[in-house]
């Protein structure tokens, strides 16, 4: 088997990037080891998904539907799911896993969108007993909304992320008491608009500055304490709240999936240019595989143009230019991408360290200087950059906060 | 029929050698599945039998166990990675250790060893501190998945005709002119010519249902944490040098992958307690920072556990034949995981045969070898291949992180598997960085289609350790 692109990962990066590398003449075969494309879109069943990106509000099966439907009528796209990659060998050579048997593929350029898996609760090193009750809030939600199974009566929410604040809602909605969700930083780490949308709405306490200390229970869960926390997250004695509920769902963040392709440099993510390159020349990558996105319009655009450029790739259409490594400077938690090629635009994206009323981005050699409000690390700031080519190897991005 | 009270490692061993002759054989367990007491959450090490005072049962019994597992690993189908362990010296005075262990390694018939030095070490362990002057090593030690050696145990117990009953929790013993009546928590009731206490932590305690003494049974607490790193740490299991209880605070590659740093030693009061505590976990962290420095608790741990040591003042096993006539299989302390292979034999021969003057007949047709796999391992790509032609269950991925497929969980559930914690242990699904995140649908998913089973009947591990509380729409 060949294929001019292949692509590891049928999410909203995965599909994106194969619609794109289509249109550019490309054979294209998407690899999902799920029985279906859609990644993590296909759980997402609330509104929010493509504002941007389709101009129109949709739920995350809708977003896929649309996507997955032009996927599906391109006559050069094979999509093999249920299909696991088990390897990729410098030869370009794709070794992947299905029913049928171990099966190998070759391929010109490679795209990997094999977006994030959670964080598990148990990583934490937290006090108390195994206990039956505890959920990441994604599985959480595969029970609710795929698998139509109630995971408990009550529940306290560990984590202020995205999928926290959504949970808290859906597990509102199907009758299950949400006593309140703690978070252990000063600040939420969601958007403000589910803050809004699922908390505030259903009048569901959020703790900041909080975190458990002990969880309790006999078999089931049956109560968890927690603990108010300094800001080097030490516990502050005195102000336990304890919350009489059997059911702890965790929220405690996503990791992107390098697995099996650590050879390609990372760090938590695959660290890409621009132009969405890895480390190899021949292997692309865009999506919540190189670092975690808040919103699926950023997933798609950036899969696009991976996707894009692997079709460019496979057709020898694209020469590597020299990197230039993008520093995080102050205050800069996420930056995204790692290196910017010479010569093409790009699209700067970033999370601060913390919260600030006004602030502003410096980059001096890129000529930017530009001020925001209103600054959350949970929401991203995305800047375009004008192609350019000075003689340097490394650029400083800095977040002044301004008084 | 023999009753044995107990499937950790020891009862089901004991029960799967009492196999081989013609007798009846019954294993009696209080949780849901084998090895989920203190066979569940230890080191895993298959000690090389040189550290243990020379004279004592636990001596030569731990030396002849680690033998034993090469062929024992064989039959029953588990995997055992003899990486060898390092005790390491940083210090003059540690040296003075060093040659103690030499000397019981000679007297304890332990071959395998070495002394190493300063320039070897590092090559042989990169990551190791490098203030280490030297190590004592020894090639025979191993690690093993030490819930799967009871597991299938009782796999092979079972194909030569032995039974074991699950959710039996025994709470009193009668004697009676034919032997002894069995009283379980269920309100059953079972006659038996010969019992066997293999009650781990609670030995002690089954002992005086039937009126005998043994050694006082005190927990022990040891706490661990698994974690995964990119990297390798470390290529052997590294010991420092012990304190009086312990053999102190380590780091091991485990079986399944990763790495495991552990267990402290704590006196704790309930034999129930197999909590974390940020103590002991603290603990473990400077230790096992001070061997392998770049050890990263911050960014690589998967997940914290607890184990209970069946400890007692005499800090070596007991076993044999109480005034009633049990024999009582206690305080298997570490190394018990190690010696359990031979334990089960002194048990058999010399204890039942010698002691006891039992004759027992070999029958003609015990089975030694287990062929049904849970866990495939391929050496090649081919071999996968032609296994998944034949089985295409083998080639849809339910756990991404350790590579389990549905055809491993449909076998473990064949093997009799009720809770979500037994198709793990049984499959090593979830064991992986994401702990479950994944696949814990989609193993429930797979429970779930065999009809007769209710989302509110699937449980996490023991009886009201419920998952769910109903379907969302009926
Ligand atoms: C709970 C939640 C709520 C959200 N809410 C919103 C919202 O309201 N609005 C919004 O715009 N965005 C939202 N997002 C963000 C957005 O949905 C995601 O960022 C985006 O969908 C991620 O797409 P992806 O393609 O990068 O990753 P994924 O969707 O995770 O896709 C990765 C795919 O790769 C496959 N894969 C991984 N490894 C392999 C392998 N080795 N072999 C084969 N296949 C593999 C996976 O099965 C998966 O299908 C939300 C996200 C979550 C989790
Ligand atoms: C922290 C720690 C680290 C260790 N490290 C190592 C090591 O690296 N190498 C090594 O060789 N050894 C090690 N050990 C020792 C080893 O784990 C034990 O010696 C061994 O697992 C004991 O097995 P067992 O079958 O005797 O006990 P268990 O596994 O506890 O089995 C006893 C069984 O009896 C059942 N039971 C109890 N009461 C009743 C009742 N009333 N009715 C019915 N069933 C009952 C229990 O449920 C249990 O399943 C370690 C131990 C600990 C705690």
């Amino acid at each position: 088997m060949s294929s001019n692109v292949v692509v590891i990962g049928g999410g909203a990066a995965g599909l994106a990037a194969a619609l794109k590398a289509s249109e550019e003449k490309c054979d294209v075969t998407l690899i999902e080891r799920d029985s279906d494309v859609g990644g993590v879109l296909n759980q997402c069943i609330h509104n929010g998904f493509g504002l941007d990106y389709f101009k129109k509000n949709l739920t995350g099966p809708e977003f896929k539907e649309k996507l997955k439907e032009k996927v599906l009528s391109k006559s050069n796209i094979k999509i093999k799911s249920g299909a696991f990659v088990h390897s990729v060998e410098k030869d370009k050579n794709i070794v992947f896993i299905d029913r049928n048997g171990v099966n190998n593929l070759k391929c010109d350029s490679l795209v990997i969108t094999t977006g994030a898996k959670e964080r598990p609760f148990t990583s934490l090193g937290i006090s108390g007993k195994r206990l039956s009750g505890i959920y990441s809030a994604g599985l959480a939600q595969k029970f609710i909304n795929m698998m139509n199974l109630r995971p408990g009566n009550s529940a306290l929410i560990v984590g202020s992320g995205d999928i926290g604040l959504i949970m808290a809602r859906r597990l509102t909605l199907e009758g299950v008491k949400v006593e309140g969700v703690i978070e252990i930083m000063p600040y939420p780490g969601g958007l403000q608009r589910n803050i809004k949308l699922c908390l505030e709405d259903f009048s569901i306490p959020l703790y900041l500055s909080r975190a458990v200390k002990y969880v309790d229970g006999d078999r089931r869960v049956n109560k968890i304490i927690t603990t108010k926390v300094d800001d080097k997250f030490n516990h502050i004695g005195g102000d336990d709240i304890t919350f009489n509920v059997d059911t702890l769902v965790s929220s405690v963040g996503l990791v992107p999936n390098v697995k099996p392709f650590e050879f390609l440099e990372h760090s938590a993510g695959f660290s890409t240019t621009n132009k969405n390159r890895t480390s190899e020349n021949w292997i692309f990558s865009a999506g919540n595989s190189t670092v975690v996105f808040d919103l699926v319009d950023y997933v798609a655009q950036e899969g696009e143009k991976a996707g894009y450029m692997a079709a460019l790739q496979a057709k020898n259409d694209l020469s590597p230019a020299g990197k230039i490594k993008l520093l995080p400077g102050k205050n800069i938690g996420i930056l995204y991408p790692s290196y910017i090629e010479k010569d093409y635009e790009s699209k700067i994206y970033l999370r601060a360290r913390q919260p600030m009323e006004k602030g502003v981005l410096l980059i001096p050699e890129l000529g930017i200087e530009k001020e925001f409000e209103d600054i959350k690390p949970s929401e991203m700031i995305k800047i375009k950059v004008p192609a350019f080519d000075k003689n340097t190897d490394r650029i400083e991005v800095n977040l002044n906060e301004l008084k | 029929m023999i009753a044995i009270i107990g499937a950790g490692v020891t009862g089901s061993l004991i029960a799967r050698e009492l196999s081989r002759y013609e007798k009846d054989v019954v294993l009696f367990e209080k949780n849901f599945s084998a090895g989920r007491g203190v066979t569940k959450s230890n080191s895993g090490i298959i000690h090389g039998g040189y550290d243990d005072p020379p004279g004592s049962l636990r001596a030569s019994l731990s030396r002849k166990g680690n033998i034993l597992y090469t062929e024992l690993s064989e039959d029953l189908n588990f995997r055992i990675n003899r990486c060898g362990s390092h005790v390491v010296a940083f210090e003059k005075k540690d040296f003075e250790y060093i040659n103690k262990l030499v000397k019981y390694a000679n007297t304890n018939g332990v071959k395998s060893y070495e002394i190493i030095d300063r320039e070897q070490l590092k090559i042989m362990e990169p990551e190791l501190n490098g203030n280490a002057l030297g190590s004592f090593f020894c090639s025979d030690s191993g690690v093993v998945n030490p819930w799967n050696v009871a597991v299938s145990a009782v796999t092979n117990l079972q194909k030569n005709g032995g039974e074991v009953y699950y959710d039996k929790k025994l709470i009193r013993i009668e004697k009676i002119n034919s032997g002894f009546r069995l009283f379980f928590e269920d309100g059953t009731q079972y006659e038996a010519d010969l019992v066997i206490n293999c009650g781990g932590l609670f030995a002690d305690e089954i002992a005086k249902m039937a009126g005998d003494i043994v050694p006082e049974i005190f927990p022990v607490k040891g706490e661990y944490y698994l974690l995964k790193p990119e990297k390798t740490l470390t290529n052997s299991v590294i010991f420092p040098i012990p304190d009086e209880n312990t053999k102190g605070c380590l780091v091991t590659p485990a079986i399944d992958g990763g790495y495991l740093a552990g267990p402290t030693a704590k006196k704790v009061l309930s034999k129930y307690d197999n909590t974390n505590t940020e103590e002991g976990l603290s603990e473990v962290r400077t230790r096992a920072e001070k061997l392998v420095p770049n050890i990263n608790f911050r960014k690589d741990p998967v997940k914290t556990f607890a184990g209970l040591r069946p400890e007692t003042e005499e800090k070596d096993f007991y076993i044999d034949v109480g005034n009633s006539g049990i024999i009582h299989v206690s305080g298997i302390r570490s190394p018990g995981l190690t010696a359990a292979p031979a334990i089960a034999k002194y048990v058999t021969e010399y204890i039942i045969q010698e002691k006891l003057g039992i004759k027992l007949t070999e029958r003609p047709d015990f089975d030694p070898k287990n062929n049904v796999r849970i866990i495939d391992s391929f050496e090649t790509l081919e071999e996968m291949n032609s296994f998944i032609k034949e089985h295409p269950d083998a080639g849809e991925f339910v756990c991404y992180c350790n590579k389990v497929t549905k055809y491993e969980i449909k076998k473990a559930i064949e093997q009799g598997a009720r809770s979500i914690e037994d198709i793990k242990f049984l499959t090593g699904a979830s064991f992986g960085e994401c702990q479950g995140g994944y696949c814990t649908g989609k193993i429930i998913e797979i429970m779930l289609q065999d009809k007769r089973v209710k989302p509110e009947d699937i449980i996490l591990n023991e009886k009201n350790s419920w998952l769910f509380s109903s379907e969302v729409r009926i």
